[in-house]
């Protein structure tokens, strides 16, 4: 927890350093008649995330937070398992969505998670697999008109669409 | 009386057949929302909100509106039944509420919670209804430095109130409006803080990214991780016979009622404090005004009575200041304003002159909305409880599956799919190392009026900063900012006074 703590005080540090130098594209300066540039609120918003990031960092040295005190691990190991499967199967589900499209992806990922997390029968992983792609093309597609991405499984919606809109 | 007549012109647009439905739909899934461990009315609002565009803004809200008072009532299910507060909201509601589903008496909380619940939500939909349209009055005289002003206001607040690590609440706010800064300039029109110099970020980041990032993908993570361990859930047995009995007992409470539902309202208006503080505010003095205080946390109906009518009339209190200021009083009135403003709304107190309908619709819903969620509550227990035993297996991989979706839908560009996760992610994490993140969300809201406001007061005195004070209303805001801003400096003084004065013995 220690170790996160200060990792974590450092990372968003870098990202405050890092809003503070593209903030200073647009003008930083207070320009006369007319009060702060476009860049001034964020780049003074980047300095003030940076004093917070300092502080934190300053407390953790000192032990004044509970989590520089905490001796407890940031993540167990069944956390990281479960961080590490659900997080990873998540970022593949969006990977995949921009080559096979929503309506393969969503199934696929219901499929391993049902069945390979939650170890439910086959039936029910295929109902939930099924059910959900299904309900969202009538809901999004067909009632709201928003098309989803389909990646290059899009002729196979056209048919669909032609009976439907 | 005007008033009236506005109301009745709102119950006549909540009537009509689809808004009527919606109210009725949005309490049941509010209810079922709620019931769910870790969900609360934020994370129903955040993942339902993309599903509203297709209906016109006024049944937009309504529906919303529905989801969060079902999911106010729903919360206090899984507090008693599981011991596991459904939404930070309830979490008071577990102090009594556990102890008597322990003795056998579950179906009396569930049923005092459902009571106190419909006291809390009529009290202060009244009190709404008398306090919205004059202070809407007032709020239509604010210029840009007033608006600034409020919102400067609301950022203190959350610090004043926020949690005990005020670095990381301050940080939390400064990303959020960082975040909000994405796009383009609105004063000058140039591209701004294109990260990466990815097109994305040229239409801004829309809030909705970060709230489902936030409320839908972080949340759970959170709940997997919290709900690994075997929950025990007590028995509950239903019968009319017994309801009755307990009603009878409820109805002894009524002080405390009454006392939890007017405490809440106010509570509820000041922006930030939302309903969480107001119902442990509650607890607390139906603790020490009872006759009784050592029958607290033994399972004394008070002591579920005093949060939950607290939290219901918090809730309605929170939308008091969206709608009459555009401030947000908690995370989900904040989400309601992102709405407005995705709907084309402008919120503010211009919405009482231009939007009237829009108004008195939701006014008008929330006296349905809360009648409709007393009975589907009660009517619903067994199935509620049913819900509690569904495996999170299942429920999790299609919320993921919502948030993905529902991410996308309002842009249309997979950009925004990526941001929700690493959000999501970031998070997590974070929330793990108790970064309060509400305030990130509110002010990823909020953002897009402080600045503009500054900047546009700002020309109109040509650059000259004294004009945020001069003005009379403006300035009695901006000190009571300064001042809470200033609070936690006067608390960390004052507690080193207390280390210094007394460590004599000590060290």
């Amino acid at each position: 927890m220690r170790r996160a703590e200060l990792v974590m005080a450092l990372c968003l540090a870098a990202f405050s350093v890092y809003l503070m130098i593209k903030s200073m594209e647009l003008p930083v300066g207070w320009v006369r008649g007319e009060g702060p540039g476009g860049g001034a609120f964020p780049f003074w918003l980047g300095a003030g995330m940076l004093i917070c990031c300092i502080a934190i960092i300053v407390r953790w040295a000192k032990r004044t937070s509970v989590q520089s005190q905490s001796t407890e691990p940031f993540m167990d190991k069944d956390t990281l398992r479960m961080f590490i499967t659900i997080g990873g199967s998540l970022t593949v589900m969006i990977g995949a969505i921009h080559v096979i499209g929503v309506y393969f992806a969503l199934p696929l990922f219901l499929m391993f998670y049902l069945r390979f997390l939650g170890r439910h029968t086959w039936r029910l992983t295929a109902a939930v697999a099924v059910a959900v792609p299904v309900f969202t093309f009538f809901f999004f597609e067909i009632a709201l008109l928003k098309t989803l991405p389909k990646g290059f499984t899009e002729p196979l919606f056209y048919p669909l669409y032609d009976m439907f809109l | 009386m005007d008033i009236l007549n506005l109301l009745m012109g709102g119950f006549a647009i909540t009537f009509e057949p689809l808004n009527l439905g919606l109210v009725i739909f949005g309490c049941t899934v509010g209810l079922f929302i709620g019931a769910m461990p870790g969900l609360g009315s934020v994370n129903g609002v955040a993942i339902l909100l993309p599903m509203t565009f297709l209906v016109p803004p006024t049944s937009a809200v309504i529906f919303l509106a529905a989801i969060y008072y079902g999911a106010m009532y729903g919360g206090a299910i899984s507090s008693i039944m599981l011991g596991i507060p459904g939404a930070s909201t309830a979490v008071a509601t577990t102090f009594d509420g556990r102890p008597m589903a322990l003795k056998g008496q579950a179906d009396k909380a569930l049923i005092a919670a459902a009571v106190a619940s419909f006291v809390g939500g009529s009290i202060s939909v009244v009190l709404f209804t008398g306090f919205a349209p004059l202070l809407a009055e007032v709020a239509l005289k604010f210029g840009p430095p007033e608006q600034f002003a409020l919102m400067l206001m609301a950022f203190a607040t959350f610090i004043g109130l926020g949690g005990d690590d005020i670095p990381k609440t301050f940080f939390s706010i400064m990303i959020g409006l960082a975040l909000s800064a994405v796009g383009l300039d609105i004063i000058s029109g140039e591209p701004r803080l294109i990260f990466f110099d990815l097109p994305g970020f040229f239409h801004g980041i829309n809030f909705l990214v970060l709230a489902i990032g936030i409320y839908g993908i972080g949340e759970m993570l959170w709940t997997v991780e919290v709900s690994k361990g075997n929950v025990e859930m007590s028995k509950a047995t239903v019968t009319i016979a017994r309801t009755l009995a307990a009603l009878k007992d409820i109805a002894k409470t009524w002080k405390t009622m009454l006392m939890g539902s007017v405490l809440g309202y106010f509570v509820g208006i000041l922006p930030a404090a939302g309903a969480t503080p107001g119902a442990l505010m509650a607890y607390g003095i139906a603790k020490s005004t009872a006759k009784d205080p050592d029958s607290f946390g033994k399972g004394n109906v008070a002591g579920v009575v005093a949060p939950e009518s607290a939290n219901n009339a918090a809730s309605t209190g929170s939308m008091l200041p969206m709608l009459t200021l555009g401030i947000p009083g908690s995370p989900t009135t904040a989400i309601l304003l992102g709405g407005m403003v995705i709907w084309g709304l402008e919120p503010g107190p211009l919405l009482f002159v231009q939007h009237e309908e829009f108004v008195w619709g939701l006014i008008a819903s929330l006296y349905a909305a809360n009648f409709f969620a007393l009975i589907i509550n009660i009517a619903f227990i067994p199935a509620f409880i049913m819900v509690l035993k569904m495996p999170f297996t299942i429920l999790a991989p299609i919320i993921f599956c919502l948030c993905v979706v529902g991410g996308y839908v309002p842009t249309q560009d997979m950009h925004d799919v990526w941001l929700m996760l690493i959000f999501g992610i970031v998070g997590y994490l974070m929330r793990k190392l108790d970064y309060p993140l509400a305030p990130a969300v509110l002010a990823i809201v909020l953002g897009p009026i402080a600045e503009p406001t500054m900047r546009q007061s700002l020309i109109g005195s040509h650059g000259d900063i004294t004009i945020f004070f001069t003005r009379p209303i403006s300035g009695a805001i901006m000190v009571v900012a300064i001042l809470l801003l200033l609070m936690p400096l006067i608390k960390i003084y004052k507690n080193r006074n207390k280390a210094n004065g007394g460590p004599e013995k000590t060290v």
